[in-house]
């Protein structure tokens, strides 16, 4: 059994189609006077969050808040944390306080792995993000995105991405978003392919299950899904590309572009844009472009991760995939 | 949610498709009755059968009183006071007729009432979603072994059972053909 939700590829494609329909519930509570369920009561859940965060931070509190969780918040900055306090020491701080479940954003990748599985702290461990490894509730709300947009609301229930044509633009390399989602959407049987400047392809690409291109105007008609990714200047310590002009004109998605991709098709992006670098405002603002929507799916997506997985006396994921790999 | 393995060869029938549709038409005649007209009822089905029979009663009431009778689905998974103590449970559908259960009078709709949980657990999860009139329960049997304050106000059969009993409602819509089912639990639980 699936304790932790730790990396979008240990999901199968069954728990994840799970959790999508769970999420599809979910989503309904959002429509109603009362946004608020009785299910995780009298459990505490804390949001570690060790790097910032706004979205990721703000959809897990709201979701766990709409199950009746109580709620600590810990951000690094202003916590002992600046005193110099290790993983271990803040792990073992929790565990002595009777926290039920730990949601985790740390800058080093493998951190939430490393707390799940160190004997540290009992309760489950949920990634919200660590360094350029692995988001893994960004991906499975993006799929759901994707399900809704592109299969139907109710057409999409217990339905996979099969055939479905995603394209990721950007900066890749440094995208925890972009690993998670190419893993998640591979298992969902989708055909996905990644477009960005050499420098910023990761060494060992050609082992991911996906298309590489470095050619964007090529793969705009053929895709159903565009999703452009933020270049990530904080994480950037060498020249990856010349200007940003030159990004823009080569990589950034405009109404010109948008033009060429299919009627039906959508342009997502994780969040937080930067205007005018790989997306135009045009774009942002248009209808296709459901990153708003996104924002509200994550809610949605986490209350049925956090009840698949705290719900029961034991989760409803089952964790098949990584017991096979080790 | 119980299913058809758990239940021994010997379980007979204690109700046929022609019974259950009897049953049917009179809880949908004594709610007219009680509701003097059924203008304001609302039908919430308790998933899985809970749902089929919802929609049945709505039929049978729209050819009484000649009005469309709101109906809708009623999850009550997250409601449970036994979440904790089994492996988490799929979230079934919750479905609420557009105009609301404001002010209007709610029948809830069940296969079978047993313990009386998961009634507490529908009046909880009304309790969310909005303030009705009233809210009455219809089942199509009810077994007795209450284990809360909590009546039928219309039932389609009243079946007095032991606890080593079990009660199995198969509708055309989810098992291919109507029948109740009495049987007993298997020697190992």
């Amino acid at each position: 059994m699936m304790r932790h939700l730790i990396s979008a590829a240990d999901l199968t494609r069954d728990d994840a189609v799970q959790i999508l329909d769970t999420a599809e519930e979910m989503a309904r509570v959002a429509d109603r006077p009362i946004k608020k369920l009785p299910t995780l009561r009298g459990r505490t859940i804390c949001n570690l969050f060790f790097e910032d965060s706004t979205r990721t931070r703000i959809s897990f509190e709201a979701a766990e808040k709409r199950l009746s969780a109580d709620v600590i918040n810990f951000a690094a900055k202003g916590s002992s944390v600046s005193k110099g306090e290790s993983l271990k020491d803040t792990a073992q701080t929790l565990e002595a306080m009777g926290v039920d479940a730990v949601v985790i954003r740390h800058s080093a990748s493998g951190a939430p792995y490393r707390l799940a599985t160190s004997g540290w702290i009992d309760a489950p461990v949920i990634n919200a993000g660590d360094g350029t490894h692995q988001h893994p509730t960004q991906a499975l709300l993006d799929a759901f995105t994707m399900r809704r947009r592109l299969v139907g609301r109710d057409a999409g229930l217990g339905q996979d991405l099969a055939g479905k044509r995603i394209t990721l633009v950007g900066d890749v390399l440094h995208s925890r978003v972009a690993r998670s989602n190419v893993d998640l959407l591979h298992t969902l049987g989708a055909e996905v392919t990644l477009v960005a400047p050499p420098t910023l392809v990761p060494v060992g690409v050609e082992t991911w299950p996906c298309e590489i291109s470095y050619d964007l105007d090529g793969v705009l008609p053929k895709s159903d899904a565009v999703m452009m990714l933020r270049v990530q200047r904080e994480r950037m310590n060498a020249a990856f590309f010349p200007t940003e002009r030159e990004y823009s004109r080569r990589y950034g998605l405009d109404g010109e572009r948008m033009a060429k991709m299919p009627e039906h098709a959508i342009v997502m992006h994780p969040g937080p844009m930067v205007r005018g670098m790989e997306i135009t405002a045009e774009v942002a603002d248009s209808d296709r472009c459901t990153v708003v929507e996104q924002v509200a799916n994550g809610v949605s997506v986490r209350m049925a991760v956090l009840y698949l997985l705290l719900g029961g006396n034991e989760s409803a994921v089952s964790h098949t995939r990584t017991e096979e790999n080790k | 949610m119980d299913t058809q393995q758990q239940y021994s060869d010997d379980a007979r029938p204690v109700l046929e498709a022609p019974d259950i549709a009897r049953v049917l038409t009179r809880i949908a005649h004594e709610i007219v009755e009680r509701a003097k007209g059924a203008d304001d009822v609302v039908l919430l089905g308790i998933p899985t059968r809970g749902v089929f029979l919802a929609g049945r009663l709505a039929e049978k009431l729209e050819a009484i009183t000649g009005t469309k009778i709101p109906v809708g689905s009623l999850d009550i998974t997250m409601y449970r006071d036994d979440l904790r103590m089994k492996p988490t449970r799929a979230i079934g559908r919750t479905e609420i007729p557009g105009d609301g259960i404001d002010g209007r009078l709610v029948v809830l709709v069940d296969d079978v009432l047993f313990s009386g949980r998961t009634i507490r657990a529908a009046l909880d999860a009304l309790g969310d979603i909005g303030r009705p009139r009233a809210v009455q329960l219809a089942v199509l049997v009810d077994r007795g072994h209450r284990e809360l304050p909590i009546r039928a106000d219309y039932v389609g059969k009243n079946l007095p059972t032991s606890l080593r009993e079990t009660v199995k409602v198969l509708l055309a819509e989810e098992d291919g053909r109507d029948t109740v089912l009495l049987g007993s639990k298997p020697a190992s639980s």
